[in-house]
């Protein structure tokens, strides 16, 4: 889908409508969700006609209009679409979890938070079965 | 009224010492019953000893014995306790009284609006699946339950874990776990004496919930591999933990241990040993102290009865 996009986009030629272009970057993160991609690789996938540049002011607009979420990956950051209906009252849940101590009594959380001198007991514990690089 | 009425009052100290050993080593379904039960039925007796004790200091002054036709200077005379334990004991009567209700208010909310989340939360189906890099996955307690968990959590974890902790989290919801939860804090806010048994019981829910996941995979040491994977990816994403990893050193915690560790730690460990069995001895030692607390609550209830019969004015 994303290649027709671009496609019809570059016969116009030259510039792309700001629209145009943004719609093709999320349908590129779409297609790899849910792995987030670099600005690189948004290029890459979109035909790397477009420069570094570009890409990147596009993913970033995007992301100040919250439609995408973006975690830091090496000096850059990966992108992916952001949380749709489902995950934003999912994330509002989160947010009431961590603001909240009594309602965190309720809630069965899955691990605790590591305490001190934790993670060192549970790579000794575990250290066969752990990538330990991570 | 004699030592009896004091004895209900010391064993929750004694519970509370057995709390941290029977949640280690007895089967933690076991386990979370017998500390649920004790916790609720010894602050059941040392609240029932703090109101005789203050109902028969209360007994001692004219105006209130004038009021239920008995005799103030007999009470006075055959009853050993002094005044001053009579208004101690109806001072903690109230500060318990006034914290459990205070507790049971909140808790009955707080679990009325996890329930009212639960509906709200998108889809219909059990698992809600929310966009966020931190790893994150936990159970909201409704009709029907749901589990919530991040998709940093998902990609921390493969197949197979994500069905362990899908079952985990399972065994919370069906198992009702945060009922004991509740009823130990409940007990623990009547008598703070007893909150070792609610800590431990928020413990052994988890071991429950893992050994229940344990057995649904067939695989113990996988189950320990899976609840160590989600913790150090939750304190690597969420830079929730409260100290990173290289302030270790400088603290000296070097020789870190399971005494002294926290839930997953212990958790950990207890997955990678042979499975805990049913106990005859702790069953019996937790038979024996509820017991005692039992007869001796209504050993001394039975003296004030005849106290209050013998100072009756006819």
């Amino acid at each position: 889908m994303s290649a027709n996009a671009h496609s019809a986009a570059g016969s116009i030629g030259g510039r792309r409508a700001g629209g145009a272009l943004e719609a093709e970057v999320l349908a590129v993160l779409r297609k790899a969700a849910p792995h987030a991609l670099t600005p690189g690789e948004v290029r890459t996938a979109l035909g790397g006609s477009l420069s570094y540049s570009t890409v990147v002011t596009t993913l970033s607009r995007l992301h100040d209009k919250n439609v995408l979420a973006r975690t830091p990956r090496g000096r850059a950051f990966a992108y992916t679409p952001a949380a749709d209906e489902p995950g934003l009252a999912a994330r509002k849940m989160r947010q009431v979890l961590e603001n909240e101590p009594d309602r965190e009594a309720v809630l069965a959380r899955f691990v605790d938070d590591l305490a001190t001198g934790d993670e060192q007991l549970l790579r000794r514990l575990l250290d066969a079965d752990l990538d330990l690089g991570q | 009224m004699h030592l009896a009425v004091y004895l209900p009052l010391l064993l929750p100290a004694l519970a509370a010492l057995a709390a941290r050993p029977l949640a280690d080593h007895l089967n933690p379904r076991l386990a979370t019953w017998l500390l649920t039960v004790s916790a609720v039925a010894l602050a059941a007796a040392s609240s029932l000893a703090l109101g005789l004790l203050a109902l028969a200091g209360l007994a001692r002054i004219p105006p209130a014995a004038a009021l239920g036709h008995w005799s103030a200077r007999v009470m006075q005379r055959d009853d050993p306790t002094t005044l001053w334990v009579a208004l101690i004991a109806g001072a903690l009567l109230t500060a318990a009284a006034s914290a459990a209700v205070h507790t049971f208010w909140h808790r009955a909310r707080t679990l009325l609006a996890a329930a009212v989340e639960a509906t709200r939360l998108p889809g219909t189906g059990e698992l809600v699946v929310m966009e966020d890099p931190a790893a994150e996955a936990f159970a909201v307690p409704g009709l029907p339950g749901r589990i919530v968990v991040s998709t940093g959590m998902l990609h921390a974890l493969d197949h197979t874990e994500r069905d362990i902790l899908l079952a985990h989290e399972r065994a919370h919801l069906t198992g009702r776990h945060y009922l004991f939860t509740a009823a130990a804090q409940l007990a623990a806010a009547a008598n703070p004496l007893l909150r070792p048994l609610a800590a431990a019981v928020a413990y052994t829910v988890e071991r429950w919930a893992d050994e229940h996941a344990a057995a649904a995979c067939g695989d113990r040491r996988l189950v320990a591999r899976t609840v160590g994977k989600a913790a150090l990816a939750s304190s690597r994403t969420g830079g929730r933990s409260r100290l990173p990893a290289a302030a270790l050193g400088i603290l000296g915690r070097g020789s870190a241990s399971l005494r002294s560790a926290g839930p997953v730690p212990r958790r950990v460990a207890a997955l990678l040993t042979p499975p805990p069995s049913h106990r005859a001895l702790p069953l019996a030692g937790t038979a024996a102290v509820l017991l005692a607390a039992a007869l001796c609550a209504i050993e001394a209830a039975d003296d004030l009865e005849g106290l209050f019969d013998l100072a009756r004015l006819r």
